[in-house]
C-alpha cells in the first residue's frame, strides 16, 4: 500500500512507488481527499491535494484511481453552481450547511432528477464518437444531447424506449468493434486537462454580439475568439464580465469565478436568477453554469477550476452550441500555479512565476475556437479572461504572456474609471485583431456603411489623442477651429458613444442597428460642422446649435425599439446646418 | 500516555525541527516544554518521513537542541470561546492578558475556520452607521462587507478607527446589544495599543469590544495568529450568538511582513518584493471570513487597516488587499496637512457594495443621487485646481471658480468633522445638498430634474458664503 511520506501545504509526496501516472486522480488519506499527481520520479511521487490538508498524517494511505481528474458530463450542468473540481455547491449546503465540505462523497450531477428523454438511436444503427443517441430538455432554453464518447464506435445492440430517466440509467447498449458490449448512460467522464477532439477547426467569421458599443464596433470579438480584460482593482473588470455574460449572444455562458470574492459569486447567483433574457424571456440562469472557487477555497482546486470550466464548455460545443467563457480572474489562476510551483521548489522565472506559465496560458486559450464537431455540427468556444495585474502594471508576466495568446485586448484604464467613464476600456491601448475576419459579416448584416463609420470614429479618436498633447502644453484656445471641432466631436464620441450605462434600461444593451445609427449621428454632425467651418462659420455658432449636447444624450433619449426617431434627428440636423451655412 | 520527544534536530528563526516523530498530523499543535519549566506552543508546518518542522508561536529564544521536550496534542489550533469575551483583552494567541483570569469556554473552535460556501452566503445589503459623513455618504459600509482603510505612517487612521468603534451602530434599531466589535492589533507599538485600550475605556465602548493585542515586540508567529483568533471569535459571536460584529484589524502591513519573515525562514521561493507567492491566498483566507450567512441573523464586517509603505498604493500589500476586499477607504496626506480630519481621499475611495445597500428602504431615497453628484463635482474640482495651478486662479471661468469654492467648502465642512461629532445620515445628506447648492444649478447634471427642483435652493449654501 502507498502511504504519505511528506506534507507541505497542499503538496503531498509518496516515496518509493511506481504505481502512479502523471495527472492521475488519487485519493489522499483516510478522509479520501481528492488529489492529482503532478510529478513522478523513481524515488517519489508528488501530489497536489484539492482540499485542505490539515490533519493529514505521515503513513496515511494514498490510493490511485486509474483515471485522470475528470469532469462528469451529462444533463444537470446548466443552471448549476460547482466548485473547482465540479462538486455541486448547492447540494453541499445540505451536508455541511454553510461551509465547503471535504471528500468526494457528493456526485457532480443530481442522480435523482428525472429527464424527459427522447432516444434517437435505434438498434442496428452504427454510431461513432460524437454521434447523438438521445436528447432531453435540460432547461427551457437548452436541449441536452448525449453523445457517444470520442474514440468509441460500434453498433447499437439495444436502445431504451423514450421516457423519464435519471442520469445513471442505461439508455443504449453499444456493441463495440471488438465485440465487447458497452452500456451507455447519460453521463460520460472526460479528463479536464485534455481538449475534446473536433473534426476540424473552421475559420473565424462571426462576431459575438455583446450589445456593448465599444466592443461591438471598435474592438469586436469573434465567436470562437479569445480576449483578455486586464485592469487594476476598481477599474470594472468584473462589471464588464457581468455585462458580457448577461447580454452576449452565446447560447451558453460558463462563468468561472477563479480566486475571486465570495460575495461577488453570491451577487451573480442572485442577479442572474432575477434577470430575464430579452431574447427568450427566461431567467439568465437557464443558460449559465457557474464555477466558483473563491479566493479562500483550496488553491489547487483554483488551478483546476479553469480546466473544469473549459471542459464543460467544449462538451456543449460538441452538441453544436456557441459558448462564451468568462474567466475571472486568470491572474489568480497563475498565482495558484506559482504557489504550487513554489511548494515543489521549482526554479522560478519572472516574479516567482514558474517558467511554464506561458505554455499553460497558451494551452488554455488555444482551447477556444470555431469548430466543426465530430457529429458535423458547428459550435464555438469563446474565452474572455480577466487579468488582474499587480499594481496595475501591464508589464507584469501574466498580462504580457496573455497578450501573446489572445487576439483581443481590452485594457481597462484607471484614470477613465476614476473619471467614472464606464466601461473604462482605453481605446488607445486596446486592440482587436478580428476586425478583418469579421468585415464580411458586418458588410452583409449591417451594410457597408458600418465599417466606414467605425473607421471615421476611430480616426477622430486618434486625432484627438494627438491634439491633446498640444492642448496639455498650450491650452485649447490657440487651436484653429477645425481642430477644435475634432476635440468637440471626440468628446461627443466619448460621452455619447463609448460611455455606456449598465444600469439604464435601454443603454445596458444596444442592438447593432442602433449602434450604427449612433455612429452616423456623430459622423454626420461632424461633416456638417466641418463644412460650416470651411464656409467661415465660427465654431461657437456651430456648438450653439446644441447638436453636440443632443448627440451625447441620444443613447438615453431614443429607445432601442423606436429607431425611427433617428430620422427626426437627421432631418433637423440637415435643416439647422442648411440654415447656418446659408446665413454664413 | 503521550510520547515526549526529547531534544531537537535544528533551530532556525521561529522554526524548530524534530526527527523520529511518529503519528503527527499536518497543522496540529504541540507543546514544547523547556527545562526551566516554561511551556511554548508550536504548530506543524511541514513533514517529511519522520522529520517534522514546527513553528513556535512564542519565538525560539533560549531553545537549544537538547533542553526541550515536545508533546503533540493531536488537535489543530483551537481557542476557547464564550460570550463573556466581550470586554476582555487577549494577547495575539488568544490568551487573556487583562489579569481577570481565564475565559470559561462555552465551546472551542479551530482558528483556521472553513471556506464559506458561496451558495450559503447572503448578498450584503444593510448599512452600518459610522457617524462620519465622508464614509456614510460616499463610501457606505455595508454589513458583511470587508472595507479596508489604506493609510500611511503618521496619518490619523488610529484616531479614525477609535471613532468608528465609538460611533458605529447598525441601521435597524433592534438595540445596540446586538452589535459588538472585535479588535485585533498586529505589530503595533506599545503606546498605540495603550491608546486604543484607553480610548475604549474612556468612552465606555470597552464593554462591547474584545481586544487581541500583539505588540511590535511580540513574536511574529503570534502575529500570524492574531487575526485568526479575532476572526474565530467574531464568527462565533455572529453565527452562534446572532450578533453583528465589526472586526477591526490593524496593521495588516505588519501582518504581511511577519508572513514574509516566516516564509523566508522556511526557505520558500519569494514572489513580488520578497513576499511569499501565497500572500494573496493568505490574505484572502482572512478577508473572505467577512460575510452574512443565509439563515443566520448575525454578520461579520471587517475594517482592516494598513499603512502603505511609502504611501504607495501599488505596493503588493494594498494592491492584493484591494483585489480581495469590496472597495477601499484611502487616506490623503495632502488633506491631512491642510488640517482636515478624517483626511480621506474621496476619489480614490470606493465601496463596492454601496450601490445595493443605500437608497429607499436602507438609507434615504436621494442618497445615491447626492453621492454621485458629490463625486462628480469633486472630480471637477481637481480639474479646476490643476488648471488654476497652470494659468492662475484669476484667469478661471466663472464655473471653474465656483468649483474651486465648492472644493474648499466641501473639504472644510463635509470631510472635516470633530472626533466627537456623530452625524446622523439625515444631517450628512442634507449637508451634502447644502454644499451642492453653492454650485450653479446647471452643473448638477447627475440628479434628475424633479428631485433637483424640489431640493435646489441657493440660499441653502448661504451660511458657508457669509
Amino acid at each position: 500500500m502507498n502511504t504519505i511520506h511528506a506534507i507541505n501545504g497542499p503538496v503531498v509526496r509518496v516515496a518509493g512507488t511506481k504505481d502512479f501516472s502523471m495527472l492521475e486522480m488519487v485519493y489522499v488519506g483516510s478522509r479520501r481527499l481528492i488529489g492529482e499527481v503532478i510529478g513522478v520520479s523513481d524515488d517519489c511521487t508528488t501530489i497536489q491535494v484539492y482540499e485542505n490538508t490539515a490533519g493529514l498524517k505521515i503513513g496515511e494511505p494514498v490510493e490511485p484511481s486509474g483515471a485522470p481528474v475528470c469532469a462528469a458530463l451529462g444533463p444537470g450542468i446548466i443552471s448549476n453552481i460547482f466548485d473547482g473540481i465540479e462538486r455541486p455547491l448547492r447540494d453541499m449546503t445540505k451536508i455541511s450547511v454553510a461551509f465547503v465540505a471535504e471528500g468526494s462523497a457528493i456526485p457532480s450531477l443530481d442522480e435523482q432528477r428525472e429527464f424527459d428523454v427522447t432516444v434517437t438511436a435505434k438498434p442496428g444503427d452504427r454510431l461513432s464518437g460524437g454521434d447523438i443517441y438521445c436528447t432531453c430538455p435540460e432547461t427551457p432554453l437548452i436541449t441536452h444531447k448525449c453523445m457517444i464518447p470520442p474514440a468509441m464506435s460500434g453498433e447499437v445492440a439495444w436502445a431504451a424506449p423514450d421516457g423519464k430517466y435519471r442520469v445513471n440509467d442505461v439508455i443504449i447498449k453499444l456493441r463495440l468493434d471488438n465485440g465487447e458490449e458497452k452500456e451507455l448512460t447519460m453521463v460520460q467522464r472526460w479528463g479536464i486537462k485534455t481538449p475534446r477532439p473536433v473534426k476540424k477547426r473552421l475559420p473565424i467569421s462571426r462576431p459575438l454580439i455583446t450589445g456593448q458599443r465599444i466592443i461591438d464596433t471598435i474592438l469586436p470579438i469573434a465567436k470562437g475568439g479569445t480576449a483578455a480584460i486586464p485592469g487594476g482593482f476598481g477599474t470594472g473588470k468584473t462589471m464588464t464580465q457581468h455585462q458580457l455574460a448577461k447580454w452576449c449572444d452565446a447560447d451558453i455562458i460558463v462563468y468561472i469565478g477563479c480566486g475571486e470574492r465570495g460575495n461577488e459569486m453570491t451577487q451573480v447567483l442572485e442577479e442572474f436568477s432575477e434577470l430575464i433574457d430579452p431574447k427568450s424571456n427566461r431567467p439568465l440562469t437557464d443558460r449559465t453554469v457557474l464555477i466558483a472557487n473563491t479566493s479562500n477555497m483550496p488553491v489547487a482546486a483554483r488551478e483546476a477550476s479553469i480546466y473544469t470550466g473549459i471542459t464543460l464548455a467544449e462538451y456543449y460545443r460538441d452538441m453544436g452550441y456557441h459558448i462564451a467563457i468568462m474567466a475571472d480572474s486568470t491572474s489568480r489562476w497563475a498565482e495558484a500555479l506559482r504557489e504550487i510551483s513554489g511548494r515543489l521548489e521549482e526554479m522560478p522565472a519572472e516574479e516567482g512565476f514558474p517558467a511554464y506559465l506561458p505554455s499553460r496560458l497558451s494551452e488554455f486559450y488555444e482551447r477556444a475556437g470555431y469548430c466543426e464537431t465530430l457529429n458535423g455540427r458547428e459550435g464555438s468556444v469563446t474565452i474572455i479572461g480577466a487579468v488582474s495585474p499587480q499594481g496595475s502594471d501591464f508589464s507584469e508576466p501574466v498580462t504580457q504572456n496573455t497578450k501573446r495568446f489572445v487576439r483581443c485586448f481590452w485594457a481597462l484604464d484607471k484614470s477613465l474609471a476614476y473619471a467614472r467613464h464606464y466601461p473604462a476600456i482605453d481605446w488607445n491601448s486596446s486592440y482587436s485583431e478580428y476586425i478583418d475576419d469579421l468585415s464580411e459579416y458586418y458588410n452583409e448584416n449591417c451594410g457597408a456603411e458600418f465599417l466606414r463609420l467605425r473607421q471615421e470614429i476611430t480616426a477622430i479618436l486618434a486625432e484627438e489623442n494627438k491634439l491633446m498633447e498640444i492642448v496639455k502644453l498650450i491650452g485649447a484656445d490657440v487651436l484653429p477651429d477645425d481642430q477644435k471641432l475634432v476635440i468637440e466631436t471626440a468628446r461627443a464620441v466619448r460621452v455619447g458613444f463609448l460611455q455606456q450605462n449598465a444600469y439604464h434600461k435601454d443603454d445596458t444593451y444596444v442592438p447593432l442597428e442602433k449602434q450604427k445609427l449612433m455612429m452616423r449621428a456623430i459622423v454626420e454632425l461632424y461633416h456638417h460642422a466641418l463644412d460650416a467651418i470651411k464656409h467661415g462659420v465660427p465654431i461657437s455658432s456651430v456648438i450653439k446649435l446644441g447638436f453636440f449636447d443632443r448627440v451625447s444624450k441620444i443613447k438615453f433619449e431614443i429607445p432601442n425599439d423606436k429607431l425611427s426617431m433617428f430620422d427626426d434627428y437627421f432631418r433637423e440636423l440637415d435643416e439647422a446646418f442648411g440654415e447656418l451655412t446659408s446665413l454664413g | 500516555m503521550s510520547i515526549q520527544y526529547l531534544g531537537l534536530k535544528d533551530v532556525n528563526g521561529p522554526l524548530i525541527a524534530l526527527e523520529g516523530v511518529k503519528g503527527a498530523a499536518y497543522d496540529e499543535i504541540a507543546t514544547i516544554r523547556l527545562d526551566d519549566g516554561t511551556e511554548r506552543t508550536g504548530r506543524v508546518v511541514q513533514m517529511e518521513g519522520d522529520k517534522v518542522i514546527l513553528q513556535v508561536f512564542e519565538g525560539t529564544n533560549g531553545i537549544s537542541l537538547k533542553n526541550t521536550k515536545t508533546i503533540f496534542s493531536g488537535r489543530p489550533l483551537e481557542m476557547p470561546l464564550a460570550p463573556e469575551m466581550l470586554g476582555r483583552v487577549f494577547n495575539g494567541a488568544g490568551k487573556p492578558i487583562d489579569g481577570l483570569g481565564p475565559v470559561f469556554p462555552e465551546k472551542t473552535a479551530d482558528v483556521n475556520g472553513q471556506a464559506l460556501n458561496p451558495v450559503a452566503r447572503q448578498y450584503p445589503r444593510n448599512y452600518i452607521h459610522t457617524g462620519i459623513s465622508s464614509i456614510d455618504a460616499l463610501m457606505t459600509l455595508i454589513r458583511g462587507q470587508k472595507l479596508p482603510i489604506f493609510s500611511g505612517s503618521g496619518l490619523s487612521h488610529n484616531k479614525l478607527a477609535v471613532q468608528i468603534v465609538k460611533q458605529a451602530r447598525i441601521s435597524d434599531e433592534r438595540g445596540s446589544n446586538d452589535f459588538a466589535v472585535v479588535f485585533a492589533a498586529m505589530g503595533v507599538q506599545n503606546d498605540v495599543a495603550d491608546y486604543f485600550r484607553r480610548s475604549f475605556e474612556e468612552n465606555g465602548a470597552i464593554e462591547r469590544v474584545a481586544m487581541f493585542l500583539n505588540l511590535s515586540s511580540d513574536p511574529i508567529i503570534e502575529r500570524l495568529l492574531t487575526p485568526l483568533c479575532a476572526l474565530t471569535t467574531a464568527e462565533y459571536l455572529a453565527y452562534e450568538k446572532n450578533m453583528h460584529i465589526l472586526v477591526i484589524m490593524t496593521d495588516m502591513t505588519s501582518y504581511a511582513e511577519a508572513l514574509r519573515e516566516f516564509s523566508s525562514s522556511k526557505g520558500e521561493i519569494p514572489g513580488r518584493k520578497g513576499y511569499p507567492g501565497y500572500l494573496y491566498s493568505n490574505l484572502a483566507s482572512l478577508y473572505e471570513r467577512a460575510g452574512v450567512v443565509e439563515g443566520s441573523i448575525g454578520s461579520v464586517t471587517q475594517i482592516p487597516i494598513l499603512t502603505m509603505p511609502n504611501d504607495d498604493i501599488t505596493h503588493p500589500i494594498p494592491d492584493l488587499t484591494a483585489y480581495i476586499t469590496e472597495g477601499q477607504i484611502v487616506f490623503d496626506r495632502e488633506l491631512e496637512q491642510k488640517g482636515i480630519y478624517p483626511a480621506l481621499s474621496v476619489l480614490l475611495s470606493l465601496s463596492r457594495l454601496m450601490k445595493d445597500g443605500i437608497g429607499e428602504g436602507y438609507t434615504r431615497a436621494d442618497h445615491s443621487a447626492v453621492a454621485n453628484q458629490l463625486f462628480a463635482a469633486y472630480a471637477k474640482v481637481q480639474d479646476a485646481r490643476s488648471l488654476a495651478s497652470v494659468i492662475g486662479e484669476d484667469e478661471l471661468s466663472e464655473t471653474d471658480r465656483s468649483y474651486m469654492r465648492f472644493g474648499r467648502l466641501f473639504e472644510e465642512n463635509f470631510l472635516d468633522q470633530g472626533f466627537d461629532e456623530n452625524r446622523s445620515m439625515d444631517e450628512t445628506l442634507d449637508l451634502g445638498w447644502d454644499l451642492l447648492c453653492s454650485l450653479p444649478k446647471s452643473e448638477l447634471d447627475r440628479i434628475d430634474d424633479k428631485l433637483l427642483d424640489e431640493k435646489y435652493d441657493p440660499e441653502r449654501a448661504a451660511r458657508f458664503l457669509s
